[in-house]
């Protein structure tokens, strides 16, 4: 399985000017569309510039500028509030975070300990491993307002939603993980007498370390959008996902809040997909890099 | 180059980066000719470099110093014009297609019309004895038979040479041995010219006509030992008594390599020589 | 013994454990009356699927909606990721930039974007369904084709280099067959969120006659016998396009270990 190590400074910091390229690139294309085919640009009341091009998808309803998001965020998030939108989403954003991180936690203990059981137990396998699977294809939207009345309308709630979107691929990836071992490293284990937790402990885990974090990766985002869904029916009011909806509702009023909100919202996802990469890079530093 | 030489590499050295700055030398001022037609094999202790100067024949890598000429052009000439056939330690084939498709990857290559190609397919299928699986799998064949696919793929567009790196490393004893004779037999049908590079000293005697000795750190050809068993070669060879001189010999070449080689083996031996020991 | 014979007795505990949570849960329902207000029993679920299964909420003419959706959205998602895919094996430096968007864009809950979609390509048709479907589907197949094209075995590169083989040729002989277990893979995973995809979207806004706005409408006029019944149908639809999936991937690859079932996955 591939461990990969840290690049040389060199290529990362090639990486970070790529990227901010690319960010510029993509502001650029912004704000062209919408110059080629937004709506009209008026300053001080007068007609500027008339795009010659009529697209609905750039109208500054639909795709706000990219200032105006930017100052969206300066300004105080409500006309009676004081605090800036971004202090608002970052205040939200980190309470969302605090509810992900215990659903990611919770999720990755459950998904090990599932994946462990059917690795020891093939029945257990046949008859569980159809439903894993068949948990992740219903939609969660549709089943989160059940969990709410269920448990309650509380961050518990919110924290089994979360949980429910992250088991599944940890799960899968640690019952390949746990196999991982080649016959021979098991045999030689059986050769000095081990018995079956110890293979595990010393064998098994280990082994199952860098497919881990690959799941990982993928449940740190999971996780989060877990959250924010769990927020909306759980009426959970201090998370990003209260945010989003009311943004939403009252999106004709000021529709680049929600933008703000989904860039914040996306900025989270990133951070914390950057920090499992953070603790990938340091865990396996001492493993051969990958081919 | 003289004569009918398939393969000259003159003064040729190689030097690898290692992580940390510095360099390695595998291999320093390595001068070997081969003459059409001829099997040599290249033996030597672990990172003596003959993989590395196999793959320096094939222009898989470049020298750090010397030339090279396969069959009259420069490695990479030849590369190109695809002189040489490879077989590596692993067979190296492609899960996805069948024993005989794996063969044709070559031909395909080369554009050559399809009634062509797959008569040559079939006539490399009978010369490694494979034709009742060409259908099969690759996963669905012994280590052998793989290897022997790899060798028909190896001499599907008649190349003047067959570069051989360690092809049975991975095969039990029996099955080594039952290859060997394999080799020699598509060798003399065939009339190519093979460099083959092995660990094991009875096999290096068996197949070859001439076995280069290397030596580790930095690698070189310390000695070509001349073997001038009678062909062809059968199992009756491996038990003669020429053939054990001649293992012997590679051995103590090897051995001479080495630097002083074990000081308890050769204190024995001379105690042996001196007072009769067992 | 037969092939179906087999079958059956390989997932025969997943059909027990399918029947006994069944039959708990029919006996825990009716026995707790007041859960049965959210929770209805398995047997009035079933009948509210025969119920409104062409009249009424018209579940089979939604379910068929959805999947068109869902289908299309998969089309869409799975040609740009292999797009995407195609370019970053060919131009590594575009995966610096590509990998770093594809996880943000991922890390944005349906929820968010949604709404948008629906706004830009119109609340009721199936278009905006689609397109969120395609962004779900984006990622998975993007990131698994890529693997496949570049984590190519060394030694393989190595022949290929001995045959003088252009880079193109390489491409075409070698990664492309290479990437088909992986591009499989990531289509399994791909085919139910393109599901997920279209029925959430369905939820903020869309024709009546979907599985979404099934599930929405029926919950606000509390019928959730319905409720349950389009969510289960969903999940059965979803199912039965990771099936159909598997069933390709033993016509195409059958050489693959995985496929082979040699070891468990």
């Amino acid at each position: 399985m591939t461990a990969l190590a840290a690049p040389p400074s060199r290529t990362r910091r090639r990486r970070v000017v790529t990227f901010l390229v690319f960010f510029g690139a993509l502001f650029l294309v912004w704000e062209a569309v919408k110059l080629l085919g937004g709506d009209p640009i008026f300053v001080d009341g007068e007609k500027v510039w008339d795009p010659p091009l009529k697209i609905s998808i750039a109208s500054d309803l639909n795709l706000p500028h990219v200032w105006s998001i930017v100052s969206a965020l300066a300004d105080p998030w409500r006309r009676s509030a004081d605090q800036s939108l971004l202090v608002f989403l970052g205040v939200k954003a980190l309470y969302t975070w605090r509810e992900a991180a215990i659903g990611f936690g919770l999720g990755t203990v459950i998904g090990i300990a599932l994946a462990a059981a059917f690795v020891h137990s093939s029945l257990l396998e046949r008859a569980f491993v159809p439903y894993v699977v068949a948990s992740q294809t219903i939609p969660i939207v549709a089943l989160a307002p059940m969990i709410v009345f269920f448990v309650g309308n509380d961050i518990l709630a919110v924290v089994v939603v979360a949980t429910y979107l992250t088991f599944f691929p940890v799960t899968i990836a640690m019952i390949r993980g746990l196999r991982s071992p080649e016959p021979r490293a098991l045999e030689l284990m059986r050769s000095y007498a081990a018995s079956r937790r110890t293979i595990f402990w010393k064998l098994r885990m280990p082994a199952s370390v860098p497919y881990l974090f690959t799941a990982l990766k993928i449940a740190a985002t999971a996780s989060i959008v877990g959250a924010i869904v769990g927020e909306g029916p759980g009426g959970v009011q201090n998370g990003l996902g209260r945010a989003i909806l009311d943004f939403n509702q009252s999106y004709i009023t000021g529709p680049e809040k929600l933008w703000a909100a989904i860039f914040v919202t996306a900025l989270l996802g990133i951070t914390f997909y950057l920090l499992v990469r953070l603790a990938e890079v340091w865990y396996l530093r001492d493993r051969a890099p990958a081919t | 180059m003289s004569g009918d030489a398939v393969v000259s590499v003159q003064g040729v050295s190689k030097e690898f980066e290692v992580p940390g700055g510095s360099s390695m030398t595998a291999l320093s001022g390595i001068d070997l000719e081969i003459m059409r037609g001829e099997f040599v094999s290249l033996i030597g202790p672990s990172g003596c470099g003959k993989s590395t100067l196999l793959r320096l024949i094939g222009d898989l890598t470049d020298p750090t110093a010397g030339s090279i000429a396969v069959n009259g052009k420069p490695a990479p000439q030849a590369r190109v014009d695809r002189d040489y056939g490879m077989v590596f330690q692993a067979p190296v084939l492609f899960d996805w297609r069948s024993v005989e498709e794996n063969v044709r990857l070559p031909l395909e290559l080369t554009g050559n019309d399809k009634a062509a190609r797959n008569a040559r397919v079939s006539q490399m299928l009978e010369l490694v004895e494979l034709s009742d699986f060409r259908r099969h799998h690759p996963y669905q064949l012994s280590g052998g038979m793989q290897q022997r696919v790899a060798i028909a793929r190896a001499l599907a567009f008649e190349p003047a040479l067959m570069l051989m790196d360690e092809p049975f490393g991975a095969l039990d004893e029996m099955t080594r041995e039952r290859m060997n004779s394999e080799v020699l037999r598509i060798w003399s049908q065939t009339g190519i010219t093979v460099i083959f590079v092995t660990h094991s000293i009875p096999e290096a005697v068996f197949l070859s006509s001439r076995v280069a000795v290397m030596s580790a750190r930095p690698g070189r050809i310390t000695r070509v030992v001349e073997v001038d068993l009678p062909r062809p070669r059968t199992v009756e060879t491996r038990e003669s008594r020429r053939y054990f001189e001649l293992v012997t010999e590679v051995r103590e070449a090897l051995r001479g390599s080495e630097g002083k080689g074990d000081p308890m083996e050769s204190a024995l031996e001379r105690a042996a020589a001196e007072g009769g020991i067992g | 013994m037969g092939y179906l014979a087999r079958n059956l007795r390989r997932n025969l505990p997943a059909i027990i454990v399918f029947v006994a949570a069944i039959g708990l849960l029919e006996v825990w329902v009716r026995s707790m009356e007041v859960r049965a207000f959210l929770l209805p029993a398995p047997s009035s679920i079933v009948g509210a699927l025969v119920e409104n299964w062409e009249v009424g909420y018209q579940i089979w003419p939604a379910a068929q909606t959805t999947l068109l959706e869902a289908a299309g959205g998969l089309v869409i998602g799975t040609l740009l990721g292999i797009g995407v895919a195609l370019v970053i094996s060919r131009w590594p430096v575009a995966r610096d930039v590509a990998l770093p968007v594809a996880v943000a864009i991922n890390a944005i809950p349906i929820i968010a974007f949604a709404p948008i979609a629906n706004n830009w390509f119109g609340v009721l048709s199936p278009n905006s369904k689609m397109v969120i479907a395609a962004v779900l589907v984006f990622f998975p197949i993007m990131i698994n084709v890529l693997r496949g094209l570049t984590e190519v075995p060394a030694s393989s590169l190595e022949l290929m280099r001995s045959y003088a083989a252009r880079p193109a040729t390489v491409f075409l002989k070698v990664r492309v067959p290479n990437a088909l277990p992986f591009f499989l893979t990531g289509l399994k995973v791909a085919a139910t969120l393109a599901l997920i995809g279209a029925v959430v979207g369905e939820y903020f806004g869309g024709l009546n006659v979907a599985l979404g706005r099934i599930v929405v409408q029926s919950a606000s006029k509390l019928a959730f016998e319905v409720t349950w019944a389009a969510i289960i149908v969903a999940s059965v639809v979803g199912i039965a396009m990771y099936l159909l999936i598997v069933s390709v991937e033993r016509v195409v690859i059958p050489w693959h270990p995985a496929v082979r079932g040699e070891r468990a996955t």
